[in-house]
């Protein structure tokens, strides 16, 4: 981990794994106690897993992917209305956050990177990732749910798809305008050196040099907010609500995987529980594969 | 963060960039709308919540009977529940943090092992909150059931005294202890919520901590080591001061988050609005309490639970404020050292 270029000589490394004594013995006693509490943290996740996989699997089957939510004390059923509303409120969510976020970072990154705005965008967007999800619902819930009068009356009320879409771009919002900026400041500063040597005007550098060659670690972003939003359940159980049919339009309450977790899990229905467990390990592996091809779209680019 | 490099200062790019484009007014304004959402949100829920303030005012942090039929709001069980919650949860996470941070910036074992843990830990925070109550439900409260009598039993009912002339067995408990583990015990309870809270901030105060631990130069490390300490006393004395803003701020940043998280402490917390010491009773948070309430709510609850919005988000936003002033002076502590 040294951050020197020389690497520590082999006697150091005898010197204090060696000797014996009270100081010696006391090094060794805590270099145990610190790897034993690091493997303790193995455990939690490992039963997480375990307890996935053993009741998740056992119910996990094409007509739980198809199929609409069994009604308490029904067999059968599954949870296709629910991942095609998470699907639909995550993609409602990108729609709205990625060009402001992108924008957003072009602002803060290409046009006037040490601006007082773009210090304050900065800010800003660190203490709303910092902003628990929950708000982005109440949020969401005063702006869209809520009947409006006056001149806001053409926004649809209710709880609707639009409604939880909306709080998950909230939420993303700052996680895409973030990375986005780490992307755009990853760009070798010689490609816009010499665009403009070429004659490019500043858009023509931005969109055709700056932005291609940035985009690996942009989507990279815009991947991690996809999991991010995915398994968020706190800006969608009033905003969303939940609905035991397909959705039939963007002003109605729609379902979602995590908000059928959060409903099945705490009813006293034994299938319903088990579907709870089925749905649970579809959407881990939903969020770990988003995870995954982020690191893996950023591993290309390096 | 400082993002100019000296190229861009002289004139040429610069003066280039300053000229107005139609793109730059587009981004000018997107920027502006990012800015302007926090400031949105903030005006949105006071203006929701304003009924509820005119109402109540003051004595709506300082009342504990939240009584939706009544008409009565008063958040103090929630706020009170925040607080401990989250420093329950700091408690068991800041130690096992921070040793799995030095696990990681140090060589006790070969990377490929290390590697793994640092994996185990990012896992641990992509896993959905929701999924974190429902293993609660199913690990946790299971556990605390066995767990909640046996503590009332060994700090409530400490020892027994045999009662006077006939009059019932006294028993007696450890000051402070018997009041924390009062009976009765529930398996839904605060310290059943604390302890998954303190697994879902775990890998906050890892990262932030490891990321400060891995910044300390590695001369302070090498000269500690020429003076003859042993690996311990170089963490003890060098190491760990070297980066303890860092970890300053990993735990701030923690404790916002930890106030924040909603789903797992609404499945678990058992969402009580009656304020009690013990731990092995239910509770509730502020975020547990809008996630149980707003669905259903009507009138003069909407507004109270608002209200109740808005203290979480000053909450949030001041603790998240302090950590990244911390965050930030490290930065340039560290940029000092080297």
């Amino acid at each position: 981990m040294s951050t020197s270029t020389i690497e520590p000589p082999d006697f150091l490394d005898r010197a204090i794994t060696s000797g014996s004594g009270a100081r010696a013995f006391w090094s060794r006693f805590l270099t145990c106690v610190c790897i034993s509490l690091a493997f303790l943290t193995l455990i939690p996740l490992l039963s997480i897993i375990f307890l996935l996989l053993k009741n998740g699997l056992p119910n996990l089957s094409l007509s739980a992917l198809t199929e609409l939510p069994p009604a308490a004390g029904m067999v059968g059923g599954g949870f296709g209305n629910a991942i095609v509303g998470t699907l639909l409120m995550v993609a409602i969510g990108l729609v709205l956050a990625t060009p402001f976020g992108i924008l957003s970072a072009i602002y803060i990154n290409e046009y006037a990177p040490a601006s007082r705005l773009s210090n304050t965008v900065r800010f800003v967007a660190k203490l709303l990732t910092g902003i628990p999800s929950i708000i982005c619902g109440v949020f969401a819930y005063a702006v869209i749910v809520l009947p409006k009068t006056g001149w806001l009356a053409w926004i649809p009320s209710g709880f609707s798809a639009w409604a939880g879409g909306f709080a998950l771009a909230i939420l993303i919002l700052p996680t895409i305008l973030l990375t986005a900026e780490q992307a755009l400041m990853s760009v070798p500063h010689a490609y816009r050196e010499a665009s403009y040597g070429l004659g490019a005007t500043n858009f023509q550098t931005i969109w055709r040099v700056v932005l291609p060659d940035g985009l690996p670690a942009i989507m990279t972003g815009i991947m991690l907010a996809v999991a991010r939003a995915a398994g968020e359940t706190a800006p969608l159980i009033f905003t969303a609500l939940f609905s035991q049919y397909w959705i039939q339009s963007f002003n109605e309450p729609t379902a979602s995987l995590s908000v059928l977790i959060y409903n099945f899990s705490t009813t006293f229905d034994d299938h319903q529980k088990a579907m709870a467990w089925t749905a649970s390990l579809v959407l881990v592996i939903l969020v770990t594969v988003a995870n995954i091809s982020a690191q893996v779209i950023f591993r290309k680019k390096q | 963060m400082e993002t100019t490099p000296p190229e861009q200062q002289e004139g040429g790019i610069k003066e280039f960039r300053r000229r107005p484009d139609l793109f730059r007014g587009l981004c000018w304004v997107a920027s502006v709308a990012a800015v302007a959402i926090l400031a949105w949100i903030i005006v949105e829920i006071t203006h929701q919540a304003w009924p509820a303030i005119k109402e109540f005012g003051f004595s709506f942090v300082a009342t504990s009977r939240w009584l939706p039929n009544r008409e009565t709001f008063g958040v103090l069980p929630f706020i009170v529940g925040t607080a401990v919650s989250s420093l329950i949860a700091l408690l068991f996470a800041l130690p096992l943090g921070l040793a799995v941070a030095i696990f990681l910036s140090e060589d006790f074992l070969p990377p490929a092992v290390r590697q793994v843990v640092r994996f185990t830990v990012e896992m641990l925070a992509a896993i959905p909150s929701v999924v974190y109550g429902l293993w609660g439900i199913y690990v946790v409260i299971p556990l605390m059931l066995k767990f909640g009598p046996w503590a009332v039993q060994t700090f409530h009912n400490t020892w027994t005294t045999p009662g006077m002339n006939g009059a019932p067995e006294v028993q007696k408990g450890i000051p402070i202890l018997e009041t924390l583990f009062a009976p009765p015990s529930y398996g839904n309870s605060m310290l059943t919520a604390s302890l998954v809270l303190a697994l879902m901030i775990l890998p906050t105060i890892t990262a932030i901590s490891r990321a400060a631990l891995v910044a300390v130069p590695g001369t302070l490390r090498e000269g500690a080591y020429a003076l003859g300490s042993t690996r311990w006393e170089a963490i003890f004395g060098v190491i760990l001061p070297a980066a303890a803003p860092g970890v300053v701020a990993a735990t701030i940043l923690a404790l916002g988050r930890a106030m924040g998280e909603t789903m797992a402490i609404a499945m678990l917390i058992g969402n009580s609005s009656h304020l009690t010491s013990s731990l092995l009773a239910p509770a509730g948070t502020l975020a547990s309490l809008l996630a149980n309430q707003f669905g259903e709510a009507e009138g003069l609850q909407v507004s109270s639970l608002m209200f109740a919005a808005l203290l979480l988000v000053i909450l949030t936003l001041f603790v998240n404020i302090a950590g990244e002033v911390v965050l930030r002076y490290t930065q340039r502590q560290t940029a000092g050292i080297r």
